[in-house]
C-alpha cells in the first residue's frame, strides 16, 4: 500500500515537472511552477528559508520521500532500473557506503557552491541534471512532434496548434546533457539509487537528517528469517541481511518501501523510531558566498571579423537591389550574436554577478521563453547558465515568464510595469555598420521601434545623414533594436549588458 | 459622361436595363449551353472572348533547387481548358512571375495552333530602358513565346511621370519608332499601352492620340466596380473617366484587375452576405466579371486565374453572360462604398514591388492582413468577444503565412518599393500600420 502510494505520487511529481519544461506555450507554468519551486538546490539558491525548512522537517519526519517522490532525476533513475531489472529474480545486492566517495563530492559541491562555480554546481544538482537532460533532448522531439500537428492543423485551418522553432541553442550544454544522460542511465540500469548515495549532494544532504528520521522502515529481528528477499530488492542497496543480523542503512534509504512489499514474514514496517538508531551528525553549511570571482573580460578580434561579415551582408543586398523582374524574395543572412563585454541577464535578475550565484542552470526559463532570446552561456565561467541574445527574437515588453518561474531565485519575480523600468543592458552603435550612417539606405529602424524611446535619429553636420543616438540613461537592454536592425549578420546596433541591474 | 447617360445610349445595356423592372428578382444561372461572350474588335476584326488569361499569378512551386519555378504542368492544364472552352486571349509579360511568365505560355500555348489564340505581351523596360536593353527584351519575348508576331503589344505601364518618363523609357531611345515600324512589318498587330496614373497623366495620352502623334490601337486600364469612382488616393484617376475617354475615341478596352488582385472574389462577409442574397448561385466574383462585360467598349477583362476553380467559375460566368440591370449597378455601387469603410490595403499581389531589397514580404504581408478584414477574425478591441481566440489565430496565422523575418516589423520604411507600386500605396506607411497592429495585439493594448 505505502508503495503504491509513493509510485502514484512520485508519477505525478516526474509527469508534472517533466510537463513543465516542455510546454512552450506558458499554460501550464501557473499550475506546476510550484514544483519547481521545491526543488532543494533552487530553493537553497533562493533562501527559500519556507521550502528549506519543510523539506528538512520533511525528511526529519518521513526520511528521504523527497527523494523518491519529489526530485524527478531520482523518479527517472527508478524508470531506468526497473527497465533494468524489472525481470529479474534478485536484481540488487548490499553494497557498503563508499564514504570518500560520497561525502569528496558532497564537499566538493559546498566548495563550488560557495566559491561561486556554479558550472559544477550545476553538473552535481540532480534538478538541474534533469532540467538539461529535457531541454536539450526531449523539448526538441516533443517540439517536432508538434510542429508535425502543427503541420496538419495548418491544413486543417485550425489555429490550436503552431510551429515552434527548433534550434540548438548551445552545443557545449547539448553535449553535457548527453553525457549527463549516459552517465545516469549507466548507473542506474543495474545498480538502482548509486548516483542518488555516492554522488548526489541533495541527496547526501537529506541523509544527514533521515538517519534520525521519525518514520523509517524498521526490521523486527523476531520475525526475520534472514531470507533477504528485502535485500535483494532494495534499489538503494542499503539493506544488509547476514546470517544473524539484519540491518538498515538509513542514510541511504531513500523510502521506496519495496522492501515492505517484498518481506512475506511480516518483518519489514514503516514505523515509528525516533531515537532508534544513530550515527554521526554533520551539520549543513550553505553559506551564501561573497567572494564572486571577478569576470574576465572575453573582449577579442573576432569583433573586426564579423563587422567585415556584416558589411559584406550589406554589400551583397545592394547588388540584389538591381532587380529585374517582379516577385521573388531577396535573401535574409541568418543574424550573428555580437561579442558582449557583460552578458545579458534577465529583467528580475538584481545584477549579472547575482544571477550567477543563485542560477542551477535547471534550463526551466531557457525552455520556457517564448522569444527564443535565453539560451545556455558557452562561455567557461557560467557554462550552462542563461544569457540573453536577440538573433532569433528579442525580450517582448508584454512577456515575464521566466520571472514567473525561476524557482532558484535568479530571476526574482517582476509585473510588466516593473519591467519596462528594468534595466538590464544598454545599446550601442556601431556607426560603420549602421546603414542609415553610412548613406547606404534609409533606415531609423531602431528609433522608431524601441519600446522606451530611447533612441533617436540624429543629423550629422558634415554629411547630413541620419545616424542613431542612444540615450543611456532609458534604454532597458530588451534588445528589439538589435533584432530589427536590418544590418546582417551582425547587428549595427547591439546590447552589451549592465552588470547592476537594480 | 454619367454612367447613367452612358447606359441609356449604349445597345446591349440599354436591353438589359430595360428587360430588368423588378428591383430584387433572383436570376438563377442561365441554363443552356455554354456560349463564351465575344467581342469583336472594330478595327480590325478580332473575334475576343471577353474573358482573357492573365498570366501573372500562375502557381509556383520549387525546383529541386529550391528556387520558385512555374508549375508547368498546371499552366498547360489550365491553358487546354481555356482553348477548349473559348478563351483566346492570353496577357504577359517579360517581368512577370520572376521572369518566367513568357517561357511557360509559350510553353503551354505552342502546342495549339498560333491562330487559334491572341498573345499581349509588353515592352516591361522599366529598370533598364536603353535601346540595346529594350530591343533585348523586345526579341527575347518572340523567343520564349515562340511565335514570329503579336497580337496586342503594350508600353508597359505608362502614365506614373506623364509625358516626360514615356519620353524617357521610348522616344529618346528610338524604341517608339522601331515599334512602329515593327508594326508596319506585321510583327506587332496591335500596338497599345497599359496605365496606372493621375488623371492629367492620362489627358497627355489621349492628347497624343487627338494630335496624331500616336495611334493606340488599344488600351489597357484598371477597371471593376470599386476603382469605377472609388480609386484610391489622389494617383490614381476613376475608371469610369479612363472608359468615358476611351470610348469617345472609340479606343478598345482591355481591362485589367477586374477583381483587385482577388479582393472582389474574397469580398468583406457583410458585402458577400448581400451579394448572395441577390445571387445565391452566383459566385462573389462573377458580380466584378459581369460588371466589366456590362460595358460595350471592352474588349476583354483579363484574369490572373492562378487555379482550375477560377478559370471555370469565370467561363461560366461568361458562357452564361448576364449584363448587369442599372438597378444592380447601383447596387454594386453601395457594395464598393461599403468595401472603403473596412481598413483593408488596396493591394492586388501583383508584386512589381518585389523583391524588396531588405526581404520583407510586402504582398504576403498585406495579403494576409486582407484576408483577416475580409474574413472578419480580426481583433478590435480587448473587450471583443472571443478577443483571445481572434488573437491567436492571427498571430498564428500571421506566422505560418510570412515567415518571421519578413513581416512588417522588418522593414526599415527606405521606400525602395515606392515608385513600383501601381496602386500607389504608401507601402512603409502601411505596413507599419499592421506592424503596430500585431504590436497592440502582443501586447493587449488594442
Amino acid at each position: 500500500m505505502l508503495k503504491k502510494i509513493r509510485v502514484a505520487l512520485a508519477w505525478i511529481f516526474w509527469m508534472g515537472i517533466t510537463l513543465l519544461f516542455l510546454d512552450f506555450t506558458g499554460a501550464l507554468h501557473g499550475y506546476l511552477g510550484w514544483m519547481a519551486k521545491i526543488q532543494f538546490l533552487p530553493a537553497v539558491l533562493a533562501l527559500n528559508v519556507g521550502v528549506i525548512v519543510a523539506l528538512v522537517l520533511l525528511t526529519l519526519v518521513f526520511g528521504r520521500v523527497y527523494c523518491s517522490v519529489i526530485c524527478p532525476l531520482g523518479v527517472f533513475q527508478d524508470g531506468i532500473s526497473w527497465l533494468g531489472t524489472h525481470k529479474k529474480k534478485a536484481p540488487y545486492s548490499y553494497k557498503k557506503e563508499n564514504k570518500w566517495l560520497r561525502y569528496g563530492v558532497w564537499a566538493l559541491f559546498v566548495v563550488a557552491l560557495v566559491a561561486g562555480v556554479q558550472a559544477a554546481v550545476a553538473l552535481l544538482a540532480p534538478y538541474s541534471a534533469y532540467g538539461r537532460m529535457v531541454q536539450n533532448l526531449l523539448q526538441p522531439i516533443y517540439l517536432w512532434g508538434n510542429n508535425l500537428l502543427a503541420g496538419l492543423a495548418e491544413r486543417a485551418g485550425s489555429y490550436t496548434f503552431y510551429e515552434k522553432d527548433v534550434w540548438m541553442r548551445s552545443v557545449p550544454t547539448f553535449v553535457v546533457a548527453l553525457v549527463t544522460l549516459a552517465v545516469i542511465v549507466a548507473l542506474s540500469f543495474k545498480g538502482g539509487r548509486t548516483y542518488c548515495n555516492s554522488i548526489c549532494p541533495v541527496g547526501t544532504t537529506l541523509s544527514f537528517f533521515s538517519r534520525f528520521a521519525m518514520f523509517r522502515p524498521m526490521i523486527d529481528t523476531g520475525k526475520c528469517k534472514h531470507c533477504k528477499a528485502c535485500e535483494l530488492h532494495c534499489k538503494a542497496r542499503c539493506i544488509e541481511i547476514t546470517k544473524d543480523s539484519a540491518r538498515i542503512d538509513h542514510s541511504r534509504c531513500v523510502d521506496c518501501f519495496n522492501c515492505i512489499d517484498e518481506c512475506k514474514f511480516g518483518a519489514l514496517q514503516y514505523r515509528f523510531a525516533w531515537g532508534k538508531d544513530s550515527s554521526p551528525s554533520a551539520q549543513n553549511d550553505k553559506g551564501q558566498a561573497q567572494n564572486d570571482k571577478g569576470r574576465r573580460a572575453m573582449m577579442a578580434g573576432t569583433v573586426a571579423v564579423a563587422g567585415a561579415a556584416a558589411l559584406k551582408g550589406v554589400e551583397a543586398r545592394a547588388q540584389e537591389a538591381a532587380k529585374k523582374v517582379d516577385g521573388g524574395f531577396a535573401d535574409v543572412l541568418p543574424k550573428q550574436a555580437p561579442v558582449r563585454e557583460t552578458p545579458v541577464t534577465p529583467p528580475g535578475s538584481k545584477s549579472v554577478k547575482d544571477f550567477y550565484r543563485r542560477c542551477t542552470a535547471c534550463q526551466l526559463c531557457v525552455a520556457e521563453c517564448p522569444n527564443n532570446v535565453l539560451r545556455p552561456s558557452g562561455s567557461l565561467e557560467h557554462l550552462m547558465q542563461p544569457e540573453m541574445s536577440f538573433e532569433k527574437g528579442w525580450c517582448r515588453p508584454e512577456c515575464t515568464r521566466c520571472s514567473e518561474l525561476c524557482p532558484a531565485g535568479a530571476i526574482g519575480k517582476i509585473g510588466r510595469e516593473e519591467k519596462t523600468q528594468y534595466r538590464v543592458g544598454t545599446s550601442h552603435v556601431n556607426l560603420e555598420l549602421c546603414v542609415s550612417a553610412s548613406g547606404k539606405a534609409l533606415c531609423g529602424k531602431c528609433a522608431q521601434i524601441c519600446p522606451s524611446g530611447a533612441i533617436r535619429m540624429v543629423e550629422n553636420e558634415e554629411t547630413g545623414l541620419l545616424f542613431p543616438v542612444v540615450a543611456e540613461e532609458i534604454c532597458t537592454g530588451c534588445g528589439a533594436c538589435e533584432h530589427l536592425c536590418p544590418v546582417r549578420p551582425v547587428s549595427a546596433i547591439t546590447v552589451n549588458g549592465r552588470s547592476q541591474h537594480v | 459622361m454619367k454612367r447613367r447617360d452612358f447606359i441609356k445610349i449604349s445597345g446591349a445595356a440599354t436591353i438589359a436595363a430595360a428587360c430588368a423592372p423588378k428591383k430584387t428578382q433572383s436570376s438563377a444561372p442561365a441554363e443552356g449551353p455554354e456560349q463564351m461572350l465575344v467581342r469583336e474588335n472594330p478595327r480590325n476584326g478580332d473575334k475576343v472572348a471577353m474573358l482573357g488569361f492573365g498570366c501573372m499569378r500562375w502557381p509556383m512551386i520549387k525546383d529541386a533547387e529550391g528556387k520558385d519555378v512555374i508549375d508547368q504542368e498546371a499552366v498547360n492544364e489550365m491553358v487546354d481548358y481555356a482553348l477548349a472552352h473559348g478563351v483566346n486571349y492570353f496577357d504577359t509579360s517579360p517581368a512577370y512571375l520572376q521572369g518566367q511568365s513568357e517561357k511557360a505560355a509559350g510553353e503551354a500555348l505552342s502546342r495549339h495552333p498560333r491562330d487559334s489564340y491572341f498573345i499581349a505581351t509588353k515592352l516591361s523596360n522599366f529598370w533598364d530602358r536603353s535601346t540595346e536593353g529594350s530591343l533585348k527584351m523586345y526579341h527575347e519575348s518572340f523567343k520564349q513565346l515562340k511565335t514570329d508576331y503579336f497580337d496586342y503589344y503594350l508600353l508597359h505601364s505608362i502614365g506614373r511621370g506623364g509625358k516626360e518618363a514615356f519620353n524617357k523609357r521610348y522616344v529618346e531611345n528610338g524604341m517608339i519608332d522601331f515599334l512602329l515600324k515593327e508594326k508596319e512589318a506585321g510583327r506587332i498587330r496591335n500596338l497599345g499601352f497599359s496605365f496606372h496614373g493621375a488623371k492629367h497623366e492620362f489627358d497627355s495620352f489621349m492628347e497624343m492620340y487627338d494630335s496624331g502623334e500616336m495611334h493606340w490601337d488599344f488600351c489597357q486600364i484598371e477597371m471593376n466596380y470599386v476603382d469605377w469612382t472609388h480609386a484610391d488616393g489622389v494617383r490614381n484617376v476613376n475608371a469610369d473617366y479612363l472608359y468615358a475617354e476611351l470610348d469617345k475615341r472609340e479606343i478598345p478596352i482591355v481591362i485589367m484587375e477586374p477583381l483587385l488582385g482577388g479582393r472582389l472574389a474574397n469580398v468583406p462577409e457583410g458585402i458577400a452576405r448581400q451579394m448572395k442574397q441577390r445571387e445565391p448561385d452566383l459566385s462573389i466574383a462573377s458580380w466584378a466579371f459581369r460588371f466589366c462585360g456590362t460595358y460595350p467598349r471592352v474588349l476583354c477583362t483579363l484574369s490572373g486565374m492562378t487555379s482550375m476553380d477560377p478559370l471555370k467559375d469565370n467561363i461560366k460566368t461568361f458562357g452564361h453572360f448576364k449584363p448587369l440591370t442599372e438597378e444592380e449597378l447601383d447596387f454594386l455601387e453601395q457594395m464598393a462604398v461599403q468595401m472603403k469603410e473596412y481598413p483593408l490595403v488596396n493591394c492586388t499581389d501583383c508584386k512589381y514591388c518585389m523583391p524588396c531589397p531588405w526581404g520583407i514580404d510586402i504582398p504576403g504581408t498585406f495579403q494576409h492582413y486582407n484576408k483577416a478584414i475580409t474574413e472578419g477574425t480580426y481583433a478590435q478591441s480587448r473587450e471583443q468577444k472571443d478577443y483571445a481566440k481572434l488573437k491567436k489565430a492571427y498571430l498564428v496565422s500571421y506566422d505560418r503565412a510570412v515567415a518571421t523575418v519578413r513581416q512588417a516589423d522588418h522593414c526599415i520604411s527606405c521606400g525602395d518599393c515606392l515608385p513600383r507600386c501601381p496602386q500607389s500605396i504608401a507601402i512603409p506607411k502601411q505596413l507599419r500600420r499592421i506592424a503596430e497592429y500585431v504590436e497592440g495585439l502582443k501586447q493587449d493594448t488594442l
